[in-house]
């Protein structure tokens, strides 16, 4: 660092270092078109969304709290997880740098892709290269969050979803509404219906029976994952240490992809890096555990570059942004890029059980949604911004952060993004009435008036002493809460009135026996 | 001259570094490594975790590995089997169906119509019931060799396998194509009811070899 009087500052005041911009958001399935209270009151109405919802979501929590509880180190294996995180982040330049390096050394090639929209240039740029109009897909949060499907299609090329839940849901052409298993939402018999209308040429004779629907599958995908030329993939972990990418899954069309087709494009989240092949240990006892709650999900495949005669031979990574850098730059939300998307978050929440995925309106629904999006894509895009709604989707009771492998404090964050939300909205009715109450209660006097005044509150409430609904602007409150009608006395008129003073006097009688039994204190 | 994507996202990365420098860590190790247990119970829980996830287990020493492998093979109807070429010619003596050593030119969907496959295997873990194979070893082949197959017939020496995750992981080349197989492939995306076998095999046999 140079001295005040060293040559850099001779003549020239520099003053503060100029404060670098913010990132810009990202761009894709970040938001939703209605707020979080809207969508849920809607997907509440769904007995059958709340049933399957009810059934998937408990019976992976007892599974995950029964693998979990086996391992007596969990806690320092989540505290290993948490630490690798935060330091991954404090040195992301420099592993970047490094992960493109080994991974180019290993015969692969990178892109980088500043929003959505370019990481989705750069993937129909690399299929139309190799002259194939057909890419099979391996489940991948990156590629659902930029909308890669939807934006191959307009420019021709077809892209099949190889996981049986993601099979399911674009068949149907629904959306995604968990992370982990996308079609919990549909029971077998709409499944049923869904191959019988979709897949060419299946048995029609083919029954609701979930070994048969996944036979069905099978049969359509073998023949596609053998003539289908390119693949295109996420990743869950990337090793800068190596180069070594990472896919975790269950059912083996992870594999096929990343097997067979001659050319694999994997667009991976930059915050996916992860420094040591050592880390692997740590994650691939936090991730299936947490996940699906398995000891070890089937399969994981790890490769490097390219490896001659072994899979394709042509590798592309794409190093995607998309708002990544807006969130790293919130001292408290970028725990919320630690996610490793496993879900568990998703199956303990009280809120996520009943509304479901959809309600949240982005590829990532559930606790780690309602931290994750608004600051990937911000919660002032426009007036009323659904985004702007879901860090109040939580009653805060903490379950999400006990459950969550890499401990992200994701109540600390709900709160914050509460915060950061009300301080840039500007004058609000909420505002006004703290400011008033504020004025009033610095006034002893004006308070006892402002408590008289409310006790006639209890004039419109009904018999069973709750207000339903309150006038504007107090009816964004009462939508969704019913309001006690304000005491008939306030506790300063009782503690003045015979009765206060009788009960105070009995209760310090009753005080005065209790310390006599009491063992004196020393003084 | 404008920037490339690269010098903006790395430019924003650092950016961001500065407007928000998170605390400095140092990654705590707090968890087991280094475990050993021994043969017995290694091979106990090995097989308690592989039965869970519903692979079949058999048990051999080198004197009946032959013997085993073809009882294996045969109780699965396996006509015709693909090898890798490094495979151990001994270990199939007792098998008298057609047997196809694969290579690199062998296109993927052949495989297709084969019954099965026999491969050896890098290392495994016993806590977690998961074999790596090491696409790079001879004697377990080419990635597709092992996926494309309804059956995969693996054996695995009671040596190599590995107390926990962390010990197993260390005995491997990062660079090498790695799988790690628990079970057979399985979906729950049906109602959350497990299903075996979408598209990897859907039979998973393990030979374990004890006396090595």
């Amino acid at each position: 660092m140079s001295s005040p009087t060293g040559p850099a500052t001779q003549g020239t005041f520099l003053g503060m270092p100029a404060v670098p911009p913010r990132s810009p958001y990202g761009t894709g399935h970040l938001r939703g078109e209605r707020s979080f209270p809207r969508a849920a009151h809607d997907e509440l109405g769904n007995g059958q969304l709340r049933r399957n919802l009810g059934k998937a979501t408990h019976s992976i929590r007892a599974k995950r709290l029964a693998v979990t509880g086996e391992l007596p180190d969990w806690e320092q294996l989540r505290d290993t997880g948490s630490a690798i995180k935060t330091d991954t982040m404090n040195r992301l330049p420099e592993l970047l740098e490094q992960l493109e390096r080994k991974v180019t050394e290993r015969g692969g090639t990178v892109h980088w892709a500043r929003d959505g929209v370019e990481a989705n240039e750069i993937v129909t740029r690399l299929v139309r290269e190799t002259g194939s109009d057909e890419v099979l897909k391996v489940k991948s949060m990156a590629t659902q969050e930029i909308g890669l499907n939807e934006h191959l299609a307009t420019q021709g090329i077809a892209a099949l979803e190889t996981d049986l839940a993601e099979l399911i849901v674009q068949l149907a052409d629904d959306r995604p509404s968990h992370i982990l298993v996308p079609a919990i939402h549909r029971n077998r018999e709409e499944i049923r219906e869904i191959f019988l209308r979709h897949i060419p040429g299946v048995d029609p004779a083919l029954d609701s029976d979930p070994a048969r629907l996944a036979a069905a599958a099978r049969a359509f995908l073998r023949e596609k994952f053998m003539t289908t030329k390119v693949a295109v993939s996420g990743a869950n972990f990337g090793i800068a240490e190596t180069g070594t990418l990472a896919v975790v899954e269950s059912e083996g069309n992870g594999r096929m992809c990343l097997t067979l087709p001659e050319t694999l494009i994997t667009v991976m989240g930059i915050e996916k890096v992860l420094p040591r092949f050592q880390d692997l240990e740590v994650f691939l006892q936090l991730l299936p555990r947490s996940s699906t709650g398995e000891r070890m999900n089937p399969y994981t495949s790890l490769w490097t570059g390219v490896t001659p005669g072994d899979g394709p031979q042509e590798f592309h990574l794409v190093l995607l942004d998309n708002g990544r850098t807006a969130a790293l730059a919130d001292r408290i939300g970028r725990a919320a890029l630690h996610c490793i998307r496993c879900s568990a978050c998703l199956n303990v929440c009280p809120v996520y059980e009943r509304t479901g995925g959809h309600a949240y309106g982005s590829t990532y629904p559930g606790p780690i949604g309602a931290v994750l999006t608004p600051q990937l894509a911000g919660m002032h895009g426009a007036k009323g911004d659904p985004n702007s709604s879901l860090p109040y989707a939580s009653s805060l009771c903490g379950a999400c952060f006990d459950a969550c492998p890499v401990k992200i404090d994701i109540p600390s964050l709900l709160v914050e993004l509460r915060h950061q939300h009300t301080e840039q909205s500007g004058t609000t009715a909420e505002k006004l009435a703290m400011k008033a109450a504020a004025a009033v209660m610095k006034r002893p006097g004006l308070f006892t008036a402002a408590q008289k005044a409310a006790g006639l509150g209890r004039v419109p409430a009904g018999r069973d002493g709750t207000l339903s609904r309150l006038p504007p602007p107090l009816n964004g409150w009462s939508d969704s809460r019913d309001t006690p009608a304000p005491p008939q006395q306030t506790f300063r008129s009782w503690f003045a009135s015979a009765e206060g003073a009788a009960a105070m006097r009995a209760a310090a009688e009753e005080g005065a026996r209790h310390t006599d039994d009491a063992p004196q204190e020393e003084s | 001259m404008t920037a490339t994507a690269r010098e903006t996202v790395l430019g924003r990365v650092r950016d961001a570094l500065a407007l928000s420098d998170g605390p400095e860590v140092t990654v705590p190790r707090g968890y087991r490594t280094g475990r050993s247990l021994p043969d017995e119970e290694r091979l106990a829980l090995f097989v308690d975790r592989l039965v869970d996830y519903r692979a079949q287990v058999r048990t051999c020493t080198a004197a009946t590995a032959s013997t085993v492998l073809a009882e294996v093979l045969h109780a699965h109807g396996a006509r015709k089997i693909g090898v890798p070429p490094g495979l151990d010619p001994t270990w199939l003596a007792g098998y008298d169906g057609e047997t196809v050593t694969d290579s690199a030119d062998v296109p993927a969907p052949s495989l297709d119509a084969l019954d099965g496959v026999v491969t050896a295997s890098a290392v495994s873990c016993a806590e977690t019931g998961t074999i790596f194979l090491d696409g790079a070893a001879a004697n377990q082949g080419r990635r597709a060799l092992t996926l494309v197959p309804d059956l995969h017939v693996c054996v695995v020496e009671l040596s190599s396998v590995r107390t926990g995750v962390p010990e197993a992981l260390a005995q491997l080349t990062p660079e090498h194509p790695i799988t790690l197989i628990s079970g057979p492939s399985a979906t729950s995306d049906i109602e959350l009811e497990r299903v075996e076998g979408v598209h990897g095999p859907r039979t998973l046999a393990v030979v374990i070899r004890t006396d090595r």
